[in-house]
């Protein structure tokens, strides 16, 4: 049937089928691992409570990573293109035209000189 | 129902597709005045309708090719009157499959977000202007994608930005959102406006506004390419093209989330003006490798400061308007590198297709997982009343739909298998790497960085302990998750049988585009 058949690039082949086939192998892999471990785990109980050191657990919401706090490495690493590329955000709609009027002027000359 | 009355129909769907939803748009302040339960059943009965003219006229379309429809003729298909001279005079909707896969995707996605606006915009006052502009945005994106005149596309341009610019401006936000709107509206107006001065030069040059008629008569004169770079600018800043791309994270965060979702249709109606005039209008006679470069360069500009400049973001529709920039460049690549070997059958033949195969696979993949991905933020927004990533988190315990939701999306926009956005990714890949394996490469680190990014949408979002201040959050209204689930459901569908959908809908729309010979015979007839 079509709908089974591999997406074709002309040069490789995708099946998500088989790709889906293979996936639920290793889930069940993955299972029968899971199946065969330590059963005295009971969750809800003193097992599960994080031990810091003896040190009081923090309130819930001091411990979750907030979304300013990551990646910080990332952009910290490419401050010098951030630096270039965030000030041309600058919210400023003259500039928005500009930006679109200058561009448009751009392909304008590379248009009419290579044709 | 008898088989005269789905006759007529098919027959006139070119016609109910633009009148249903405009005669609906017009009675909802009417309606509107009798009760909010009766005001919504009528829009989403009249969503409903457009979708199904717009599914049974694409169904139509791939099964019995190309259709015209003629406004006002004796005939519908009578697109030359003996008394015109040889020039089609009227307004004549030309719709082929790749016409038919836009308003595949607008019907889809509209019908989803019109069920999810039910519930997101219950809270808010002046609901009937506020669907009455969606009504006439779903006109607009319909009209632009289903014409064959250039005036004609100019006009519904103008209906879907004033439309926009309205929706946009619609919860004024301490008049954040009026000014956003306000930025989109004036730079639509000059785009607009540099469209018009483009169509006048074709009317001044070859005495005709119908596509076909000029495309036979495209002698690609310096007023021609003049006409070209007018209307390629101004819809490439449209559809969000860096380094024209500033209004829109400006637009979709302010936007409510249901209009930003369709905000994103309405800019691949953009996307698809473009690719319409350079393959349809023009084809081979402009020089397709200059070109080509340019939307491929486009394209890798969109990818990279999308991305990039998505990653750093805190409001996360915000973030996700970044990401619809950078989607948007992969659809550039694929069509700019179909573009700039189009004169090369041999190349077209060995990655030329494919490439624009996935260029289109992906506009329709994008408007599924980047509209699911606007409708899961505002659900959130419509919980804890913030967009602030900062002030999230541990939602995943209380909106566990709403988190399944956005790991669908969250997945596909990355490109990981098996959703959608893989197939049209993998496609482009291997296409562009035949082309220029180092805008492959580019493009494959675009979606690791993706995937970064949502990993972080995602932990901030969903993740850790439920936080104090959202221990009362509940699941999304019901509404609201079936929208979503539409949407959900095609995304994997799409993803698991991406074959049936390329030789379906996108093999066709990809040739159809290509074939200009085609498009042309199909209005004049072989004239």
């Amino acid at each position: 049937m079509e709908i089974f058949s591999s997406l074709l690039s002309g040069s490789g082949a995708w099946n998500p089928l088989a790709w889906l086939l293979a996936f639920v192998v290793a889930a069940v892999i993955a299972y029968l691992i899971w199946a065969r471990g330590e059963r005295s785990y009971k969750k809800g109980t003193e097992q599960t409570a994080p031990f810091i050191s003896g040190n009081k657990e923090p309130p819930k919401g001091d411990l979750h990573v907030r979304a300013g706090n990551l990646y910080w490495g990332y952009t910290d690493a490419l401050k010098g293109y951030y630096e270039r590329i965030v000030p041309l955000h600058s919210g400023d709609m003259n500039d928005y035209v500009l930006w679109y009027l200058g561009i448009t002027a751009l392909i304008m000359v590379i248009v009419v000189v290579f044709s | 129902m008898s088989q005269d009355v789905i006759n007529v129909i098919i027959a006139q769907s070119p016609a109910l597709l633009i009148a249903i939803p405009l005669v609906f748009a017009f009675f909802c302040p009417f309606i509107g005045k009798i009760s909010n339960t009766v005001r919504n059943i009528w829009v989403a009965a009249g969503m409903a309708l457009t979708s199904a003219i717009a599914l049974i006229l694409a169904w139509d379309v791939y099964a019995f090719g190309t259709r015209i429809y003629v406004f006002g003729a004796q005939a519908a298909n009578l697109a030359l009157p003996m008394d015109s001279g040889g020039i089609p005079v009227r307004i004549i909707f030309t719709v082929d499959p790749m016409s038919a896969l836009m308003q595949i995707i607008a019907a889809i996605t509209g019908l989803a977000i019109i069920l999810y606006s039910i519930s997101s915009e219950q809270r808010h006052s002046g609901l009937s202007s506020f669907y009455t502009l969606y009504l006439l945005m779903i006109t607009g994106i319909m009209g632009m994608v289903s014409t064959g005149d250039l005036f004609n596309f100019f006009v519904f341009l103008e209906i879907l930005s004033i439309a926009s610019a309205g929706l946009i401006a619609y919860r004024v936000d301490k008049g954040l959102a009026v000014e956003a709107a306000l930025k989109y509206f004036v730079l639509s107006t000059i785009g607009a406006l540099a469209i018009l001065f483009a169509i006048g030069i074709y009317y001044g040059e070859y005495n005709a506004l119908n596509i076909a008629m000029i495309a036979s008569r495209m002698q690609f004169t310096v007023l021609d390419q003049v006409a070209l770079v007018l209307i390629m600018a101004a819809l490439a800043m449209k559809c969000g093209s860096v380094p024209m791309h500033f209004w829109t994270p400006d637009a979709y965060s302010m936007a409510p989330s249901s209009i930003t979702a369709m905000l994103v249709v309405a800019s691949q109606a953009s996307l698809y003006g473009i690719f319409r005039v350079l393959f349809t209008l023009y084809n081979v006679t402009l020089n397709t490798a200059t070109v080509g470069w340019i939307i491929i360069v486009l394209g890798v500009l969109s990818m990279v400061v999308g991305v990039t400049m998505a990653i750093p973001q805190k409001n996360v529709k915000r973030l996700m308007a970044y990401h619809a920039i950078s989607q948007t460049g992969y659809m550039l690549l694929g069509v700019g590198v179909g573009l700039a070997v189009l004169g090369n059958q041999p190349l077209m033949d060995s990655f030329g297709y494919v490439a624009m195969e996935g260029g289109i696979f992906h506009i329709i993949n994008h408007a599924m997982y980047k509209g699911l991905l606007f409708l899961t933020a505002g659900a959130v927004f419509f919980r804890i009343g913030t967009y602030n990533l900062n002030k999230m988190g541990g939602l995943g315990h209380s909106m566990k739909w709403t988190m399944v939701f956005f790991i669908i999306g969250a997945l596909a926009i990355a490109g990981i298998p098996p959703f959608n956005g893989f197939a049209s990714k993998w496609m482009i890949y291997e296409s562009v790497y035949v082309f220029n394996p180092i805008l492959a490469v580019i493009a494959m680190v675009v979606s690791i960085l993706t995937l970064a990014s949502f990993v972080k949408v995602f932990h901030s979002i969903f993740m850790g302990p439920k936080l104090p201040e959202h221990a009362d959050v509940k699941e999304a209204p019901l509404s609201m998750l079936i929208g979503m689930g539409i949407l959900a459901v095609i995304v994997i569908l799409f993803g698991i049988f991406p074959e049936a959908v390329v030789n379906t809908l996108i093999a066709p729309a990809a040739h159809a585009l290509t074939n200009q010979g085609a498009y042309i015979s199909a209005v004049l007839g072989g004239a």
